[in-house]
């Protein structure tokens, strides 16, 4: 009898292996990408859902580079409507895009995201250059006989003596986050070009360039922290001398507790951030495979959700969820794009292959 | 002679006292975490909302009456609730005036209100154009401050609500319009950007659906491949090579069968992503080596005398097998199975690599919907900056540890309830 019971269940688990339908049609829009868009588009994907007959979107959190690898893997139903990226795609990447037959792909740019670097209400409010984050937190910094030495800077009075006397202590990203990149590439290569030797570096040794710009110490004052920003709000509540990196909204959601510090003279606001003031920002996007328009039920209405003033504009929703709306220009310029699905060429500077 | 006698003892008394102190310290740290969960989650169980007199206004909705079926659901899917709420809230505050500040007034009141408000009205056509008094949702912001999680203290620009919210709210706690109830959300709805519309319902069926498909695939293939090893397999190099191999499956990292699982279901059988289907042939693959394990050394602890017996009686090895060995195992099998299972209820890390990690308001319907599970659905909150998701994150653990708590009193129970000894 038992062995009857075990017969019929591996019979059962081969039906179920067996009748499952892969290539049916699909009516629900899949999209894919990172982890920074994926508080917004979720927001909009819910919306759309509430407000419209068709099924709410699945939205995948894969962080931009695996989102956009996945998006660019093919057309067909197996293979995501959409990918969003907290940076702007790659020409290698619109080329693997081709190579699979996604030819024809359409940008949209959401809106804006700036990072911060965030301290305790408990202790003071403080103000640092590009340069100074650069010195405080770069693997390897110039030394006055231009050579680069390993970073010797223990307080942040090293760096510069009118700061406190307090332990440098950072929590950040990891390396493979989109957040990260963006702080190597805005903060910290933005604080080493203002070193004239870097400046010729750039010209002479592209290689070396990016290793001193974009190499974040790792002596334990930058503590990789994973990438959960709520944490480092945690632990910087806890740590009145630590600072965080993490993204605008959630400053925006725990200004009662955490402070950002004012950057190159501009402080961390909504409007310093949106007219492009405040230095450590950078903007999102998604991107959308025109050839699934037509036999994914549902994508153009969600493009015309996305791009609704209700949703990225000024008073919006996302607004609310901590996006920086870009300029109204921008924002009929890229609603009247997505309408007429304008197809994405090759980015200026680099020759397609 | 004496002297040895009290060393020993005494040695006696420190090895007690080492082990009572590991229990102490095990104990304790698991109290620190209960307490930790319980503190922060039971919070996310009850849920403010705020009574309001909706006026159902003809104009509004447009006349039902006349409509049936597709018209009249379409007539109701296009009203503008929002515009209902706008109102009933205004007779509440009459000397609110402006855009803003009506903005900031309606945004006291969760925009999940606006289908509720379809519902009721779904339900009772002759609602319409009548006064009803109702409780409605109230945004996560209000429920936050009503738990004590937002300060009142600080500037108004660092706080999520104004001043002037501040003062609508106490307005309509001392007119007794607001209340705090048991959070059925929490427990019926699928996942959602609003807290106080998210819940666990549609994690918890992809979480169930996900197990079954788990065990059954590795209980019935797990159970046969250990008879067979146990029962009739000869003994060569062969047979131990299969064996060493299962014992180093058995403690290979999960995330390595996502990446097989994306490799082989995914882009090989073409299998659709994020399926609970997926998923459970993932972690079946996991808890594999688990039960065959378990079930072997279920089967390994039958006495021989009992295969004689039924040898001797006449049985063929089959029916050795399956009138009497397996029946005895099985309470083994099944706590090695239960265990395995509550492993797999708590795994992330494969079922990333098969696209279960999304956010998913629907709950899924069958084994190729889109799903996520319950531990997927506490990372994805946890990540969220909203402040609400906080307690929402350690009750969604609450329910979780609540069903690993079944699962294992399960094990236990069946082995009280079934075990012999001999």
């Amino acid at each position: 009898m038992t062995c009857n019971r075990i017969t019929t269940g591996v019979l059962l688990a081969g039906a179920v292996l067996l009748f499952t339908n892969p290539a049916a049609a699909r009516d629900q829009i899949r999209i894919v990408g990172s982890s920074t868009v994926f508080p917004f588009a979720t927001a909009v994907a819910e919306e759309f859902g509430r407000s419209t007959d068709f099924k709410t979107p699945i939205v995948e959190r894969t962080g931009s580079g695996g989102g956009l690898k996945l998006f660019c893997a093919g057309v067909g139903v197996e293979h995501p409507d959409i990918a969003n990226a907290s940076r702007r795609i790659k020409q290698s990447e619109i080329d693997l895009c081709r190579r699979n037959g996604v030819s024809e792909i359409s940008e949209v740019k959401v809106g804006y995201d700036g990072i911060v670097l965030a301290n305790s209400k408990q202790a003071p409010k403080q103000r640092f250059t590009l340069q100074q984050i650069f010195l405080a937190l770069a693997k390897e910094i110039p030394a006055p006989n231009g050579d680069w030495i390993p970073n010797p800077n223990k307080t942040w009075q090293d760096v510069e003596p009118l700061l406190p006397d307090v332990a440098i202590e950072v929590l950040g990203p990891p390396p493979t986050s989109g957040t990260r990149d963006a702080f190597n590439e805005l903060a910290l290569e933005g604080g080493c070009k203002t070193f004239p030797d870097v400046a010729a570096l750039e010209k002479t040794d592209k290689a070396r360039y990016k290793q001193v710009c974009h190499s974040i110490r790792e002596d334990g004052a930058y503590v990789e922290a994973g990438e959960n920003d709520n944490l480092i709000v945690q632990k910087l509540r806890a740590n009145d001398a630590a600072f965080g990196v993490f993204g605008y909204s959630f400053l925006d959601q725990n200004g009662d507790v955490i402070q950002g510090s004012v950057i190159d003279g501009i402080a961390p606001t909504f409007d310093a951030i949106s007219s492009g003031d405040y230095p450590v920002s950078r903007s999102l996007y998604f991107y959308v495979k025109v050839a699934h328009v037509d036999s994914i039920p549902g994508m153009k209405e969600y493009l015309v959700e996305f791009t609704s003033e209700k949703a990225y504009g000024e008073f919006g929703y996302l607004a609310d969820k901590g996006l920086i709306p870009s300029p109204k220009v921008e924002r009929e310029q890229f609603r009247s794009d997505a309408g007429a699905l304008v197809i994405l060429q090759d980015l200026p500077g680099v020759a397609s292959k | 002679m004496q002297a040895r006698l009290t060393g020993r003892n005494a040695a006696e008394l420190r090895f007690r006292l080492y082990g009572l102190f590991a229990i102490g310290a095990a104990i304790a740290t698991l109290g620190v975490l209960l307490f930790s969960i319980v503190g922060k989650g039971y919070t996310a169980f009850v849920q403010t909302e705020i009574l309001l007199d909706v006026r159902f206004d003809a104009a509004a909705i447009g006349d039902l009456e006349d409509l049936e079926g597709e018209g009249r659901r379409a007539a109701l899917q296009r009203a503008d609730y929002g515009a209902l709420l706008r109102e009933s809230l205004r007779e509440q505050f009459p000397d609110v005036e402006g855009r803003t500040a009506i903005r900031s007034l309606t945004a006291l009141v969760s925009t999940g209100a606006r289908a509720m408000l379809r519902e009721k009205i779904a339900d009772d056509p002759a609602l319409l154009d009548r006064s009803v008094p109702l409780w409605l949702t109230a945004d996560d912001e209000v429920d936050m401050l009503m738990k004590g999680q937002i300060a009142r203290d600080v500037p108004e620009s660092e706080r999520r609500l104004s001043d002037v919210q501040l003062a609508w709210v106490d307005a309509l706690e001392a007119e007794g319009r607001i209340r705090t109830v048991f959070n059925r959300t929490f427990l019926t709805a699928g996942d959602s950007r609003e807290p106080e519309l998210a819940g666990v319902w549609g994690a918890l069926v992809g979480s169930f659906l996900t197990l079954a498909v788990a065990l059954g695939v590795s209980f019935p293939i797990g159970v046969l491949t250990a008879v067979y090893l146990e029962e009739f397999a000869p003994k060569n190099r062969w047979t131990d090579l299969v064996e060493v191999n299962i014992n180093n499956l058995a403690a290979v990292p999960s995330i390595v069968y996502g990446l097989l699982g994306l490799a082989v279901f995914l882009n090989i059988l073409q299998l659709p992503r994020s399926a609970p289907l997926v998923g459970g042939l993932t972690l079946a693959l996991m808890t594999l080596p688990t039960i065959i394990i378990a079930a072997r050394s279920a089967i390994l602890g039958v006495p021989p005398s009992i295969r004689e017996a039924a040898r001797g009686v006449g049985a063929s090895p089959l029916q050795v097998v399956a009138h009497h060995v397996l029946p005895l195992a099985l309470p083994g099998i099944l706590t090695g199975t239960i265990i395995g299972m509550a492993r797999a209820l708590g795994e992330t890390a494969p079922l990333l690599m098969v696209g279960m990690v999304a956010f998913i308001v629907d709950v899924p319907g069958s084994l190729t919907d889109a799903a996520t599970v319950l531990p997927v659905q506490i990372f994805l909150w946890a990540d969220s900056p909203e402040r609400g998701f906080v307690e929402k994150v350690s009750g969604a653990i609450l329910v979780l540890m609540t069903f690993l708590l079944l699962m294992n009193a399960g094990a236990i129970v069946m082995r009280q309830k079934f075990e012999k000894r001999w």
